[in-house]
């Protein structure tokens, strides 16, 4: 088996008297696809923005390539190499496609206030650097002729392509998908799923929310199932699909078939 | 790319010498005092644009940084050190040269820190007190860093007029000029008028040019995208907490060597620079200029204090920065250079998100 490159150790998170994730443990191996599913409000999400440190768990351990990341600030996590996109694109609407980007290259630069400030020749170098990779990475993804466009005059899809974009200038390990379809119709959806794999293939660890259910069985190596909070199911899609408990929360007990 | 970025400072070093020519054809140099005091204050205004429109964080309490540059550079050059002299840390400072031996009025001697040394104290103290501020109310969002701001504003204020040492109500006068250099030095007295403008305008140059530089910087990038998302910056690397907390220092900096200067050049400062109406009119400039765009900021910052200076707005100074403040909210939110959406040279078009 690949080495572990995330894990999480149960986790527990309360919002108020709401329990919004309990108990969850499940690890993802480096160069898989794995997918969360689960109906609305199964916690999904709340167990992203805990892995990606947005919000702290009450209870319970995040590991990150051997190392406990719990309770690490976001920007800590991004350096130490996990992105994310966002269930609503969250682009810097009045900058650039390629500035966009560029701001993704900020955990793997350094220049400081001081050295901006004096405009020192080794900040003309790191900044060279970052656009020839962000421009890269632009060209990997087909966005190239948008990268001095403002990123809010895009049409959506290519916002959410941005957004992708702007996750990989960080050079994760681990990208963190929330619910990328979402907005996207099937062609744009077939595209994703052709983008994804291809992410992969470049050698970055894919785990993804995701509603729409032939994206996740088509594109994921593994399914983990969350239904108010826990883990009720985990395994390859194939499996999950014919899981009666997944079946029971997706559809009702009727179509549930008892073995 | 490079050079267009510094089209506007060129454009702003002639403009300073085309204007000190037309005020000498006009023999109208004496409005030359009043350009050099908001050249000052503009420096105050740059900063807070840096803060407001870059890192989308608002100040309601720059009078106070503004103050503690002014104040503490006046209280160091002012308090007589003569009957110290002798004990060992004064004479060491005099071994250094860092005392300045002078006479007042009435030719009583003085004996007090030279004007490098206070203003070098004056910036340490400022940065440091903004850093203390900073720590908890920067983490604070939209009106609630406002009222922090403000409160801290406030403090200042009421410290000011009650300290003895800080002359209450009267201020403190008799602050020396500053002497720069053999031959230069901020001074508000007639003679030196021209060359005080220069001085004046050399340094929010440099301003200008240090903060033109780090908007187009890594750091300039992660500041306009915490602006826009700070969720999305934060995932993305970016130490939201510490950039902001970074440009809170050096706008405070900005703020506290725009008091110093014009105190040393007007030689006096008093409680009325530290109202809230001051940080609220420092605002209300950076509104009018457009926010995220500091030549607008420098722009107005100059033109809108040389028009109070000169007393044009009366008694009702302070209600007329107070109206701006609401009609630019109201009609041109993104700043009177912005108001009317005029068709943009091609190559300012492309450079409007920078400001």
């Amino acid at each position: 088996m690949a080495e572990i490159l995330l894990q999480t150790a149960n986790l527990d998170r309360y919002f108020g008297g709401l329990c919004a994730v309990k108990d969850v443990s499940f690890t993802v191996p480096r160069g898989v696809i794995k997918a969360i599913i689960g109906p609305n409000g199964a916690g999904k999400t709340t167990l992203f923005n805990l892995i990606a440190g947005t919000i702290p768990p009450n209870h319970g351990t995040v590991f990150f390539r051997g190392r406990q990341i719990t309770g690490w600030k976001p920007h800590s996590v991004a350096a130490l190499g996990i992105a994310r996109t966002f269930q609503t694109t969250k682009l810097f609407a009045h900058m650039t496609v390629l500035e966009n980007v560029m701001v993704g290259r900020h955990p793997r630069t350094r220049s400081g206030f001081l050295a901006g400030m004096l405009s020192l020749p080794r900040i003309w170098r790191e900044e060279g650097d970052s656009k020839a990779k962000a421009t890269a990475i632009l060209e990997n993804l087909d966005l190239a002729e948008y990268a001095s466009e403002i990123a809010s005059n895009l049409p959506f899809g290519r916002q959410r392509l941005v957004e992708f974009a702007r996750a990989l200038a960080t050079e994760p390990a681990l990208l963190l998908l929330d619910e990328p379809a979402a907005g996207l119709n099937i062609y744009e959806t077939k595209e994703l799923a052709d983008l994804i794999l291809k992410i992969r293939g470049q050698g970055v660890t894919c785990l993804v929310v995701e509603h729409d259910m032939s994206l996740v069985m088509n594109i994921s190596d593994y399914v983990v199932v969350l239904d108010q909070g826990r883990k009720i199911a985990e395994g390859p899609p194939r499996d999950i699909q014919r899981n009666p408990d997944v079946i029971r929360i997706y559809l009702g007990d009727d179509h549930a078939q008892h073995p | 790319m490079h050079l267009q970025r510094y089209l506007p400072v060129i454009a702003a070093v002639l403009a300073v010498v085309v204007l000190h020519l037309a005020l000498s054809v006009a023999d109208a140099t004496y409005y030359m005092t009043q350009i050099t005091m908001s050249a000052y204050y503009a420096l105050v205004v740059v900063g807070l644009c840096l803060l407001m429109g870059y890192a989308g964080q608002v100040s309601l309490g720059h009078a106070g940084f503004f103050a503690i540059g002014g104040y503490a550079s006046a209280a160091l050059t002012t308090s007589n050190l003569l009957a110290y002299q002798h004990t060992r840390p004064i004479a060491f400072c005099r071994s250094l040269g860092l005392l300045l031996e002078r006479q007042d009025l009435y030719g009583t001697s003085i004996l007090s820190f030279s004007p490098w040394l206070a203003f070098a104290a004056a910036m340490i103290l400022a940065a440091f007190i903004a850093l203390i501020i900073g720590l908890p109310v920067i983490r604070l969002k939209g009106h609630y860093l406002a009222m922090a701001t403000l409160g801290f504003g406030l403090i200042i204020y009421r410290i000011v007029l009650a300290a003895d040492g800080f002359g209450k109500a009267d201020g403190i006068i008799n602050v020396p000029p500053f002497r720069l250099f053999d031959g230069l030095q901020v001074n508000g007295r007639a003679p030196f008028r021209v060359q005080n403008y220069y001085i004046a305008w050399t340094v929010v140059i440099a301003a200008m040019v240090l903060t033109t530089n780090l908007i187009h910087s890594r750091i300039g990038r992660a500041l306009r995208s915490i602006h826009q998302s700070e969720e999305a910056a934060h995932s993305l690397g970016v130490n939201t907490y510490r950039c902001k907390l970074c440009t809170f220092i050096l706008s405070a900096l900005f703020a506290a060597a725009g008091g110093a200067l014009l105190t040393h050049y007007n030689g006096s400062i008093g409680p009325s620079e530290v109202t809230v109406m001051k940080s609220v009119r420092y605002v209300a400039i950076v509104a009018v200029g457009g926010m995220a765009n500091l030549w607008g900021a420098l722009l107005m910052g100059v033109l809108l204090n040389f028009l109070s200076l000169r007393g044009v707005f009366g008694t009702y100074d302070d209600a007329v920065f107070g109206a701006i403040l609401i009609a630019i909210m109201l009609f041109a939110p993104d700043g009177l250079l912005r108001m009317p959406r005029l068709a943009w040279p091609p190559f300012l078009a492309s450079r409007r998100s920078h400001g």
